[in-house]
């Protein structure tokens, strides 16, 4: 018992003891990242009046968004025909071609994605230039496997008598998906959202690869001003996104514990 | 509005509308190539509980969501009320089922439930609360009427599943397993509660059980069914006391079957008593029957009740052997015994013959214990052997 608590808290300073230096060493004054002088804010102040940095947080925020929207959105309808269109012709590969990108590398894909925007604008001649629309594309392609599946998943595990009660009581199926289903799986779809913003924000790699000149986003920015050094301001800016996430995971875990009311037990009910 | 559709449609005059509730004609489901229901007719009257009983992948399950519209008939027709509802989809149909998981929706309350149906037919909203509290009031839940399903026993979710399809007055309520999801001890009770509520009402109710005891309690006339065919129908006192096949025989209660061959006295014109001889049982078997086309092989049934099991060995003419004490079980209501006969055949047969805790001490019985068998002729059920 002793050795597990030992090894559990050994963990957690583990995984949260970094974040806990990057905060307190984002109220620092100095200009050095690893010595500590005296308390200030003024990298957050000098973080607001970045227009670089700044300009590329906000171009995050809309592509993050944007992509959770439209993946769930495209994620719901895939993961409902999945679970509920039963065999139809090519299923097997429409469901392996979802999940595909879920063990593709990034690099893959990234590349990939550029060739395909590169060939169309010669073809079509769109998209005209690459910038927030390829980035957002690409984001959604990628983050809809994940959705996909944490959808198609809680749709399993749905009884299906619900929703043939539903019809059975004068419901069209059109109604029974928007008054029956949507809110069975609402837990499931903020999860898919919350996943698909995050990936989105988190992206370096295939952003780099689709974006074009005057679209950075914020991972890009960081990563090319690390290379320069590091400067105070990522660690106010990381401070910020740290305290964003814990507001937004306090938000999230209220809600669900709000819908748990409504989740039956199974199990219980098929005894 | 289906319900009322459906409704004008019944004042067409027709002789057999007003007679049945549903008719079942020829219908068959198949899956790929295998035939889950299989030429299925029956015809059921209204305000009737029918009880479609069989065993796991005996086609009951499928039949019902054929009457729901869940499934469609490969072939055949389904008339509700006279009017055929084989195009109509479950959404339309004036049809109601209690699932066996109850399918409450969780993120609703008892009264958003059972309103549920109702607010699809877009009835007035004082209506609806109208008749909310009426169906709650029936099955004794309006206390509950604000709780979400997650917070009620699996006896109250069963009641709140009982009015919520009975809230749209259905022409035809289905009951899929009703008491599949509660225990034992609950299940007695619920039985005949359900029966008196559904009777109270008036609905014509179709369900479906592989529990024997339950299609018994509740339900005026049973069906056994076995891969995919109706193998008898009638009320339950009927298909005990007297199945038609070996299948139901052995189906519904514990049986002892012999094989026999029957001979009637021609002669007398069907008034005597048909004499069977048995090549499993070392006696004469007299039985009442007098209806000749039992003539041939056939299969002599007797119920273990119907037994009498005594330790004086006086010997009889007929309906009379004497056998050994192979085994005891104690069931508490009574003891089933196992005894164990020599037959002519040289062979040895096993009987159960039930007896009570209170004759098990008067005779003080035990293992290998010589004793007699008898049992009067009108105890006797002959069952025609199948064509092999």
């Amino acid at each position: 018992m002793r050795a597990a608590r030992v090894m559990l808290v050994a963990g957690l300073v583990f995984l949260y003891f970094p974040l806990l230096v990057l905060i307190i060493y984002s109220f620092n004054e100095s200009r050095l990242v690893t010595i500590w002088t005296e308390f200030s804010v003024k990298w957050y102040i000098e973080l607001l009046q970045d227009e670089q940095l700044m300009g590329a947080f906000f171009l995050s925020l809309q592509i993050a968004c944007a992509t959770a929207f439209m993946a769930v959105l495209l994620g719901t309808i895939a993961a409902y025909v999945l679970v509920n269109f039963g065999r139809f012709p090519g299923q097997t590969l429409f469901s392996s071609m979802i999940v595909a990108p879920l063990v593709m590398p990034e690099v893959i894909t990234g590349l990939s994605l550029l060739l395909l925007f590169v060939g169309l604008s010669e073809l079509l001649g769109w998209p005209a230039s690459r910038g927030a629309m390829t980035i957002w594309i690409a984001h959604v392609t990628f983050s809809v496997a994940f959705v996909t599946i944490i959808i198609s998943s809680r749709l399993r595990e749905m009884d299906g008598s619900l929703e043939e009660a539903a019809m059975d009581l004068g419901a069209t199926p059109l109604k029974v998906f928007f008054v029956i289903t949507l809110p069975l799986i609402m837990p499931a779809l903020v999860s898919g959202w919350l996943l698909a913003f995050t990936l989105s924000l988190d992206d370096l790699v295939i952003a780099s690869f689709v974006s074009g000149p005057g679209a950075s986003t914020l991972p890009m920015v960081i990563y090319s001003s690390v290379r320069l050094g590091v400067s105070p301001k990522i660690n106010a800016l990381a401070t910020i996104f740290v305290g964003m996430i814990l507001v937004g995971s306090f938000l999230v875990w209220w809600t669900m514990q709000r819908w748990q009311v409504y989740a039956t037990d199974k199990k219980a009910a098929e005894g | 509005m289906p319900n009322s559709d459906a409704q004008t449609v019944i004042e067409t005059p027709a002789d057999v509308a007003d007679r049945y509730a549903l008719e079942i004609i020829n219908v068959s489901k198949h899956f790929d190539d295998v035939a889950a229901v299989n030429q299925v007719s029956l015809s059921i009257d209204k305000g009737e509980i029918f009880a479609l009983l069989g065993g796991s992948g005996c086609g009951k399950t499928t039949l019902l969501r054929m009457l729901a519209g869940f499934e469609t008939p490969s072939a055949g027709d389904i008339k509700i009320n006279g009017v055929s509802v084989l195009h109509s989809p479950p959404y339309q149909r004036p049809v109601n089922m209690m699932f066996q998981s109850y399918a409450l929706f969780p993120h609703m309350t008892v009264e958003q439930n059972v309103a549920f149906g109702l607010k699809q037919d877009r009835m007035p909203k004082a209506e609806i609360e109208v008749r909310v509290t009426e169906v709650l009031e029936l099955v004794q839940m309006t206390r509950f009427r604000r709780r979400k399903p997650g917070q009620l026993s699996g006896g109250q979710q069963q009641r709140v599943a009982l009015a919520r399809s009975l809230a749209k007055k259905p022409a035809l309520l289905l009951l899929d397993e009703p008491m599949g999801a509660l225990d034992k001890k609950l299940r007695m009770q619920m039985q005949l509660e359900l029966a008196n509520i559904i009777e109270s009402v008036g609905v014509t109710c179709v369900m479906v059980t592989h529990d024997q005891e339950e299609a018994m309690t509740m339900a005026d006339r049973i069906a056994i069914m076995d891969q995919g065919e109706i193998m008898q129908v009638g009320a339950p006192r009927q298909i005990y006391e007297f199945p038609n096949s070996k299948l139901t025989a052995e189906f519904i209660g514990s049986i002892n079957l012999f094989e026999a061959v029957a001979a009637f006295d021609v002669a007398s014109g069907g008034a005597a008593p048909c004499r069977l001889e048995c090549a499993e049982l070392p006696c004469t078997v007299v039985s009442n029957e007098t209806d000749s086309r039992f003539a041939g092989p056939c299969y002599v049934a007797l119920r273990p009740e119907k037994i009498s099991l005594e330790t004086s060995l006086e010997p009889a003419d007929n309906n009379w052997v004497r056998g050994k004490i192979d085994d005891i079980a104690y069931l508490g209501s009574h003891n089933v015994v196992h005894v164990r006969l020599e037959t002519p055949a040289g062979k040895t047969k096993i009987v159960q013959v039930h007896v009570s805790n209170f004759a098990r001490h008067a005779k003080s019985l035990d293992f290998e214990q010589a004793v007699a068998l008898s049992w009067e002729p009108e105890a006797v059920v002959l069952i025609k052997a199948e064509a092999a």
